[in-house]
C-alpha cells in the first residue's frame, strides 16, 4: 500500500540496504541464497506451490510493500528468510513422500516392508526442527526488543481511535499542540458504485498525519469507544488502540513519501472505512507544515472563544449542524435520521430528541454506556450545539429549539 | 464385560427400539447418536458455507454490492461460529460416537442417555444462532472472537449468541466426559492403553482439552453477559477492568480449541495412512507422545493471537517461543506418516487421497502458522487475509479434509455399502483445486495489506479477491457433489464386504460384520 | 480393565434429554428477551424453568430407580466415578476463569491504569486494590474478612466434617446417624447461605458495595455469587440424598449417589477457601 512506482524498486541491491545488512547475519544468507538459487527454482516452482510463492516474493504484489523503516526492513528480510527455510523443509519432506508415492505402490507390485519404529531416526527428526527453530527465533528476538524500545522519541503523537476515524494530537517535539481528526475521504458514491472508483479508493483521508523524515516518532495509542488498530505496513507498525488504556509503538521513516494503511481490528460497521495516511516530509517542509497548522490552530482558538460567547441564529446552527451530522453521526443514525432498526436508534421522531434539551445534550456529550452511542465530548461546543439544534429541527422533528454553545459549556462544567 | 440394553421390562438382545422420529429423539445408541451428529454437522456446514458464499460474493468486486457492512460483519461472525462449533466439532464427536466403542470393543458409550442430551443440545444452540439473524438488530457482528467493548455494543443477537455458546459448551463438556470415561473404563479385555488405535488416543487427549477449556469459555461469556446487562466492569477500563483481559481468557480457550479441531484429524489420518500403505503405523508411541505434547503446549501459547494488543516484551518472547515449539511434535507426526508410507504397498482410494491432500496442505498451513508465530512478522500479518489463509489451510484442508477422509473410510462400515470410487476421486481433485484457488491467493492479499473482516477493499486487491471468490464458488458446489455421493452410497451403493480395505487392522473391521450391527460388542472381544 | 460378571447397563431410549433441551431453548430465548427488556421474556423464562425442574425430577428419579433395582454393576459404578470426577474438574476450570480475571486485574491491568503513561487518560487515578476503577467516583467500603466471612468459613469446614461423618455412618450401616449427620450438613449449608445473603444486604445497604462497584464489586459478587449458587445446588442435592436415605436407598457397599454429592460438597468447600484467601483476606 505504498505509493511508489514498481520500476523504481531495486530490491535488495540498493545502497541503503547494504548499510543495514550487517545487522542480521541471517539476512545476508537469505539474500545470498535468494540470489543464485532463484533461477534453478523456476523448474521446481511447478512442483511446489510454495516455491512459486517464494520466487514471486520480490514483486510487491505478492509480498510486503517496500519497507520504509528499519523495523519494516527487518520484518521483510526475516519473512523472506523464513520462506526459504520452509521451502527447503517442504521439498525435503514431500520429496521423500512423493518418491514413495510414485515408487511404493501396490500397482507396481511393490511389497510392503514391516518396520514400524526407529528410535534414532525419531530422535534426529525431533532435534533438527528444534535447531531450525532456534535459527528462526534468534533474529526475531532482536527485532522484538528493538520494536518495543519506544524511549527517547523526537516527536510523540497521541493517536485515538474513534468509530470511525482517527484523532491525532501532537504531544511533544516539533509540532506540539497540533491536533486534528482524520477521516475517510472517498465519496459514498464510489463505494456504492455510482461513480468510478478513484486511484486511492478507500485509502484516502481528509487530513493526513504528517511527520518528518528520519526522526523517531513515538505513537501513543488509545481509543474512545472500541478497540481499533493503527497499521501502516510500509513503516512496519501495527498496534491495537485499547479504550481506557495507553499503548505505544514507534517508527522512523527512511524516505519522504505517502504511506497508507488501514484500521486492523474489527471495530463495527465501518471498520473497513477508517484508513490511515502518513505523509513523510523533509525537515523544512515539515516545519512549514507545522507553522501552517499552528497558525490555523490559533485562528480556530480565537474563533472558538468568540463563538462560545456568540449567539447564533437557528439557521446558522442548522447549516453547520447538518455538516457535523453528516460527518459524525450519519454513519450510524443515517442521513435520514431513521437509524438502523435494532442497532442504531432512530432520531427522527425520537422521544428523547423531541423531549427536554438537557437529556439530548447529555446523551451526545456523555454517550450511553454499553451501547454504540459513545461520548462525543471531543467535538467543540459550537459543533455540538449545532448538531443538537439540527437534530431537533430536522426531518419530522419540529421543536424549534435553539441550543447555543454556551449551554454546552455550561453542561460540561 | 457384556452389555445389556434396557428395554423397559423385557430384557432382550434384539434391535428393539421406537421407530420413526421417536427413534432418533430418544435413542441411547451410540451409532444412532453418531449418525445424528454427522448429519447435523453437515447441515451446519451448508449453513456456514452459505454464509461464506455471501462473504465471497460481496468481496468479488470492490464496492458494496449485496451485503451492507453491518450485515457483512454478521455473516463473517456467524460463518466462523457456525463452522467451528456447528460443523467441525460436532463432526468429530460424531466420529467418536461411531468409532470409539467399536474400536475399543465396548458395548456403547459409558453414559448412553447423557450422550443423547449432548447431541440434542446442539439443535437448540443452532436455533439460537440462526434465528438471531432475524431479530431486531440482527446477529452478533463482532467476529467469532466477540471482543468487547465491540460486543458490549450489540443487541439481542449478541445475547442469543452468548446463550448459544453456553449451551454448546455444556454439550461439549458432557460429550467429552462421556468419551473419556468410555475410553478409560470400557476397553475390551486385553486392550491396553498402548494398544488403542491412534484415533482413540487422539480423542482421549482432545476430550481432556475440552474438559479443561470449555468451562473457561463459559466463564468468559458469562462475564461478557454481566458486563452487558448487570453493570460489572470486567472489560471496562473506567471500572478498573481491561478489554484485553477478555482476550486472554478467550484465547486460553481459543487456542486449545483449534487443536481440538485438529487432533482428531490426526487420529483419522493415522488410521487411514497405514491401512492404505498396508504397513503398520510408524512410531506409534511417539505419535501418542507427540499428541500429548501438542495438547499440553497448546495451553501455554494463547497470547500469540494478541501480539498486536500490546504486551510486555517478555510476554511476547515467551509466547513466541512456546508457539514455535509446537512445530516440533507436529513435525514428528508428519515425519511418522511419511515413514509409514515409505516402502509401503500403497493404493490410492479416496480416503488415502484426502489423507495425502491433508498432509500436503496442512503442512503449508502449519508453516504459515509458524510465520505468524514470529512476532515481528505477525505484527504485519495479524488481522489480515494472511491469517485467514493460514487457518483455512489448517481448518478446511486440515480438519475438513480429514473428516472427508474418515467418512469415505468408514462409510462402508456404517452403511454396509460402498461409495462410488470414481465420484469420490472427482470430489477429491475438485476440492483440492478449488480449495487452493480460493485460499492460496489470500496469502498474497494479506501480505500486500488487506485487513480481514472488511466488506470492501482498495483497488490493488481486486484481482486476487476475484480469483478467491471464483474458487470459493467452485469449492462450494463441489461440496454439494459430496452430498450427492453420500446419498448415492446409502441408497444404491454396492454391498460392502466386512473388510473392504485390505490393510485395515482395527476391531471394527476385524471383529464386526458390515454394516456394523445395532449393538456392537454385547460380548466383548478379547484383544491379544 | 477387568472382566467381571454382569452386564454394562445401557439405558433404554429416553425422552428426558429432549425435554431438557426444550427447557433450555425456552430459557435461553426467555433470558435473552428479558435482558433486552422485550416482551414475552419472563413468560418464556418461567416456562423453561418449569420444564427444567420437571426434567430434573424425572431424570434423576429414573436414575435412582435404576440404581435401586441393581442395574449398575461395578463397571457402571466406576464410570460414574470417572464422570463425576471430570465434571468437578470442569467446575474448577469455570471458577479458574473468574479467579484468573481477579489476578489479572490486580497484578497487571490495575497497576497499568495507574502508571505514568496512563496519567494521560486518568490523571488523578491512584492504583490501589480494592478499586472501583478510574472512571467511577462513587466510594465504597470493601468487605472485611474477619466478621461473617470467617464464621462462614467455619460453617463450611464443619459441614465438610459432618458430611464425612455421614459417609462413615453409611459405611458402617448406621442409618440413623447417617440421616442425622446429613441433616446437620444441610443445615450448615443453608445457614451459610443465609449469612451470605445477609452479608450481601449489608454490602448494598451499608458499604455501598455493589455489583456495579467496578473491578472490586464485579469480582467480589461474581465469585462469591457463583460460589453461593454452587452451595445452593449442593444443598439441594444433599436434600435429595437425604430423602433417598430416608427411603432406604444405598447400601454400605454401594452408594455412589451419596459419594458423588459428597465430592461436590467438598469441592464447594475448597473453592470457598480459595475465595476466603484471595477475595476477602488479600
Ligand atoms: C486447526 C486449526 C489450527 C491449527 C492446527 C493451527 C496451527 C498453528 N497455528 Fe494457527 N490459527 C488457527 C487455527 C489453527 N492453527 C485459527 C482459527 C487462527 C485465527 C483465529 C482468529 O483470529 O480468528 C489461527 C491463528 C494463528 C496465529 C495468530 C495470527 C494472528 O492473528 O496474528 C498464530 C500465531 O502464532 C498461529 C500459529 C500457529 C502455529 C505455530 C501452529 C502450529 O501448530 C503449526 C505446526 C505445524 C507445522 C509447523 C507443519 C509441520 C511441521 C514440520 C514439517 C516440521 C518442521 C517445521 C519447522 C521446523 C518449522 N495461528
Ligand atoms: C472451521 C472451519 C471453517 C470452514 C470449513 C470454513 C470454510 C470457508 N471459509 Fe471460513 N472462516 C472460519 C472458519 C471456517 N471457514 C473462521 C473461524 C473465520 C473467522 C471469522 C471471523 O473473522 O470472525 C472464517 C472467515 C472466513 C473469511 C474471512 C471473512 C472476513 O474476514 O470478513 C472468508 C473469506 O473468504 C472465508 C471463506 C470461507 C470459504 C469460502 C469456505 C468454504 O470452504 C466453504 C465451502 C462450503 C460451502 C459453500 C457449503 C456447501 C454449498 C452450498 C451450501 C451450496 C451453495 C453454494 C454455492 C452458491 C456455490 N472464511
Ligand atoms: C457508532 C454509532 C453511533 C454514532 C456515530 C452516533 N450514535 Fe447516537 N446512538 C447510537 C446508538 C446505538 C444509540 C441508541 C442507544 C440506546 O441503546 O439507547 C444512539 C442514540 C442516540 C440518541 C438518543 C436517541 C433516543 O431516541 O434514545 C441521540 C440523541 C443520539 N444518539 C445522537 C447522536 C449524535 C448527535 C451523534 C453525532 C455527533 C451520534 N448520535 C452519533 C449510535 C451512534
Ligand atoms: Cu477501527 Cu477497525
Ligand atoms: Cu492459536
Amino acid at each position: 500500500m505504498t505509493d511508489f512506482k514498481p520500476a523504481e524498486y531495486k530490491g535488495h541491491s540498493g545502497l541503503k540496504y547494504l548499510r543495514i545488512k550487517s545487522r542480521l547475519k541471517s539476512v545476508k544468507i537469505s539474500n545470498h541464497v535468494g540470489g543464485y538459487m532463484s533461477s534453478k527454482l523456476v523448474g521446481l516452482a511447478g512442483v511446489s506451490a510454495l516455491a512459486l510463492y517464494s520466487s514471486m516474493a520480490v514483486g510487491s504484489k505478492y509480498n510486503f510493500p517496500e519497507p520504509q523503516s528499519i523495523i519494516a526492513r527487518e520484518i521483510y528480510d526475516q519473512h523472506i528468510w523464513l520462506m526459504w527455510i520452509c521451502l527447503v523443509i517442504f521439498i525435503g519432506v514431500f520429496g521423500v513422500m512423493f518418491y514413495s508415492i510414485l515408487k511404493h505402490r501396490k500397482s507396481l507390485g511393490y511389497k510392503a516392508a514391516n518396520f514400524h519404529h526407529s528410535t534414532s531416526v525419531e530422535v534426529v527428526w525431533t532435534v533438527i526442527p528444534c535447531l531450525i527453530l532456534i535459527v528462526m527465533a534468534y533474529p526475531a528476538t532482536k527485532t522484538v526488543i528493538a520494536m518495543k524500545d519506544t524511549s527517547q522519541p523526537d516527536i510523540s503523537i497521541k493517536v485515538t481511535g474513534y468509530q470511525w476515524m482517527w484523532g491525532y494530537d501532537y504531544l511533544h517535539g516539533e509540532g506540539e499542540g497540533v491536533s486534528f481528526f482524520s477521516k475517510l475521504s472517498t465519496p459514498k458514491a464510489q463505494i456504492e458504485n455510482r461513480e468510478p472508483k478513484g486511484e486511492h479508493y478507500l485509502l484516502e483521508v481528509d487530513n493526513r498525519l504528517v511527520v518528518p523524515v528520519g526522526k523517531k516518532v513515538r505513537i501513543i495509542l488509545t481509543a474512545n469507544d472500541v478497540i481499533h488498530a493503527w497499521w501502516v505496513p510500509a513503516l512496519g507498525i501495527k498496534q491495537d488502540a485499547i479504550p481506557g488504556f495507553i499503548r505505544d509503538t514507534w517508527f522512523t521513516a527512511d524516505n519522504p513519501g505517502i504511506y497508507r494503511g488501514q484500521c486492523a481490528e474489527l471495530c463495527g460497521k465501518d471498520h473497513g472505512y477508517m484508513p490511515i495516511v502518513v505523509e513523510v516530509l523533509e525537515a523544512d517542509a515539515y516545519s512549514q507544515w507545522v507553522a501552517a497548522q499552528q497558525g490555523e490552530l490559533k485562528a480556530a482558538a480565537v474563533q472558538a472563544t468568540a463563538d462560545a460567547e456568540k449567539e447564533f441564529t437557528i439557521d446558522e446552527l442548522i447549516t453547520k449542524g447538518e455538516q457535523v451530522y453528516a460527518a459524525a453521526c450519519a454513519a450510524c443514525h443515517q442521513p435520514n435520521g431513521q437509524g438502523i432498526p435494532g442497532a442504531f436508534a432512530a432520531l427522527d421522531g425520537s422521544e428523547l430528541v423531541n423531549g427536554p434539551v438537557s437529556a439530548h445534550i447529555g446523551i451526545v456529550v456523555k454517550g450511553k454506556t454499553g451501547t454504540a452511542m459513545t461520548p462525543f465530548g471531543h467535538l467543540s461546543d459550537v459543533d455540538l450545539a449545532a448538531v443538537i439544534t439540527y437534530e431537533r429541527n430536522a426531518w419530522s422533528n419540529k421543536t424549534g429549539d435553539v441550543v447555543q454553545p454556551s449551554e454546552i459549556s455550561q453542561f460540561r462544567n | 464385560m457384556a452389555a445389556v440394553q434396557d428395554h423397559g421390562h423385557s430384557h432382550g438382545h434384539d434391535d428393539h427400539h421406537p421407530t420413526g422420529i421417536m427413534r432418533w429423539i430418544t435413542t441411547t445408541n451410540h451409532k444412532d447418536i453418531g449418525t445424528m451428529y454427522l448429519w447435523f454437522s453437515f447441515a451446519m456446514f451448508l449453513v456456514g458455507g452459505t454464509l461464506a458464499m455471501g462473504i465471497r460474493a460481496e468481496l468479488y468486486q470492490p464496492g458494496i454490492q449485496i451485503l451492507e457492512p453491518e450485515l457483512f460483519n454478521q455473516f463473517t461472525t456467524l460463518h466462523g461460529l457456525i463452522m467451528v462449533f456447528g460443523a467441525i466439532m460436532p463432526a468429530f464427536v460424531g466420529f467418536a460416537n461411531w468409532q470409539v466403542p467399536m474400536m475399543i470393543g465396548a458395548p456403547d458409550m459409558a453414559f448412553a442417555r447423557m450422550n443423547n442430551w449432548s447431541f440434542w443440545l446442539l439443535p437448540v444452540a443452532a436455533t439460537l444462532l440462526v434465528v438471531s439473524f432475524f431479530v431486531p438488530g440482527g446477529a452478533a457482528a463482532g467476529g467469532w472472537t466477540f471482543y468487547p467493548p465491540l460486543s458490549t455494543q450489540g443487541g439481542l443477537g449478541v445475547d442469543m449468541m452468548i446463550f448459544a455458546v453456553h449451551i454448546l459448551g455444556a454439550s461439549s463438556i458432557m460429550g467429552s466426559i462421556n468419551i473419556i470415561t468410555t475410553i478409560l473404563n470400557m476397553r475390551a479385555p486385553g486392550m491396553t492403553m498402548m494398544k488403542m488405535p491412534l484415533f482413540v488416543w487422539t480423542w482421549l487427549i482432545t476430550a481432556y482439552l475440552l474438559v479443561l477449556v470449555m468451562p473457561v469459555l463459559a466463564g468468559v461469556v458469562t462475564m461478557l453477559l454481566t458486563d452487558r446487562h448487570f453493570g460489572t466492569s470486567f472489560f471496562n477500563a473506567a471500572g478498573g477492568g481491561d478489554p484485553v483481559l477478555f482476550q486472554h481468557i478467550f484465547w486460553f480457550f481459543g487456542h486449545p480449541e483449534v487443536y481440538i479441531m485438529i487432533l482428531p484429524s490426526f487420529g483419522i489420518i493415522s488410521e487411514v495412512i497405514p491401512a492404505f500403505s498396508r504397513k503398520p503405523l510408524f512410531g506409534y508411541s511417539s505419535m501418542v507422545y507427540a499428541t500429548a505434547s501438542i495438547a499440553i503446549l497448546s495451553c501455554f501459547v494463547w497470547a500469540h493471537h494478541m501480539f498486536t494488543a500490546g504486551m510486555p516484551v517478555t510476554g511476547q518472547l515467551f509466547f513466541m517461543y512456546a508457539t514455535m515449539l509446537i512445530a516440533v511434535p507436529t513435525g514428528v507426526k508428519v515425519f511418522n506418516w511419511t515413514a509409514t508410507m515409505w516402502r509401503g504397498s500403497m493404493t490410492f482410494e479416496t480416503p488415502m487421497l484426502f489423507s495425502i491432500g491433508f498432509i500436503f496442505l496442512f503442512v503449508i498451513g502449519g508453516f504459515s502458522g509458524v510465520i505468524c508465530a514470529i512476532v515481528p512478522i505477525d505484527i504485519q500479518v495479524q488481522d489480515t487475509y494472511y491469517v485467514i489463509a493460514h487457518f483455512h489451510y489448517v481448518l478446511v484442508s486440515g480438519s475438513l479434509f480429514a473428516i472427508f477422509a474418515g467418512i469415505y473410510y468408514w462409510l462402508p462400515k456404517w452403511t454396509g455399502r460402498m461409495y462410488n470410487e470414481t465420484l469420490g476421486k472427482w470430489h477429491f481433485w475438485l476440492s483440492m483445486v478449488f480449495f487452493n484457488i480460493t485460499f492460496f491467493v489470500q496469502h498474497f492479499l494479506g501480505l500486500a495489506g488487506m485487513p480481514r473482516r472488511i466488506p470492501d477493499y482498495a483497488l490493488q486487491f481486486a484481482d486476487f479477491n476475484m480469483i478467491s471468490s471464483l474458487g470459493a464458488f467452485g469449492f462450494g458446489l463441489t461440496q454439494l457433489f459430496f452430498l450427492y455421493i453420500v446419498i448415492n452410497c446409502i441408497r444404491s451403493g454396492e454391498k460392502a464386504p466386512q473388510k473392504p480395505w485390505e490393510g485395515a487392522t482395527t476391531l471394527e473391521w476385524t471383529a464386526l460384520p458390515t454394516p456394523a450391527p445395532y449393538h456392537s460388542f454385547e460380548t466383548p472381544p478379547v484383544v491379544k | 480393565m477387568s472382566q467381571e460378571s454382569g452386564h454394562y447397563y445401557v439405558p433404554a431410549p429416553s425422552g428426558w434429554p429432549i425435554v431438557g433441551s426444550t427447557a433450555l431453548l425456552f430459557m435461553a430465548f426467555g433470558a435473552a428477551l428479558t435482558m433486552n427488556k422485550m416482551e414475552l421474556g419472563y413468560g418464556l423464562l418461567a416456562v423453561g424453568f418449569a420444564i427444567l425442574i420437571y426434567m430434573l425430577f424425572g431424570w434423576f428419579g429414573t436414575v435412582a430407580r435404576e440404581s435401586e433395582s441393581g442395574k449398575f454393576n461395578a463397571a457402571v459404578d466406576r464410570s460414574f466415578r470417572w464422570g463425576m470426577g471430570w465434571f468437578i474438574l470442569t467446575e474448577v476450570m469455570f471458577f479458574a476463569a473468574f479467579f484468573g480475571a481477579l489476578f489479572y486485574m490486580r497484578v497487571f491491568s490495575l497497576p497499568w491504569l495507574g502508571d505514568a503513561d496512563h496519567s494521560l487518560l486518568w490523571p488523578d487515578f491512584v492504583a490501589e486494590w480494592p478499586t472501583a476503577g478510574p472512571g467511577t467516583h462513587e466510594q465504597f467500603t470493601p468487605m472485611g474478612a474477619w466478621g461473617l466471612p470467617a464464621i462462614n468459613t467455619l460453617l463450611l469446614l464443619t459441614s465438610g466434617v459432618t458430611c464425612t461423618l455421614a459417609h462413615w455412618a453409611l459405611q458402617a450401616g448406621k442409618r440413623e446417624s447417617l440421616k442425622m449427620w446429613l441433616l446437620a450438613t444441610i443445615f450448615l449449608g443453608v445457614l451459610f447461605l443465609g449469612l451470605q445473603i445477609y452479608e450481601y444486604g449489608h454490602a448494598y445497604a451499608d458499604l455501598n458495595l455493589k455489583l456495579t462497584s467496578g473491578a472490586y464489586g464485579s469480582t467480589f459478587f461474581m465469585l462469591t455469587g457463583f460460589h453461593g449458587f454452587h452451595v445452593t445446588l449442593g444443598a439441594i442435592m444433599l436434600t435429595v440424598i437425604y430423602f433417598r436415605c430416608a427411603a432406604g436407598h444405598f447400601t454400605p457397599e454401594k452408594h455412589f449417589g451419596f459419594e458423588g454429592v459428597a465430592w461436590y460438597w467438598h469441592f464447594v468447600d475448597v473453592v470457598w477457601l480459595g475465595l476466603f484467601i484471595f477475595v476477602y483476606l488479600m
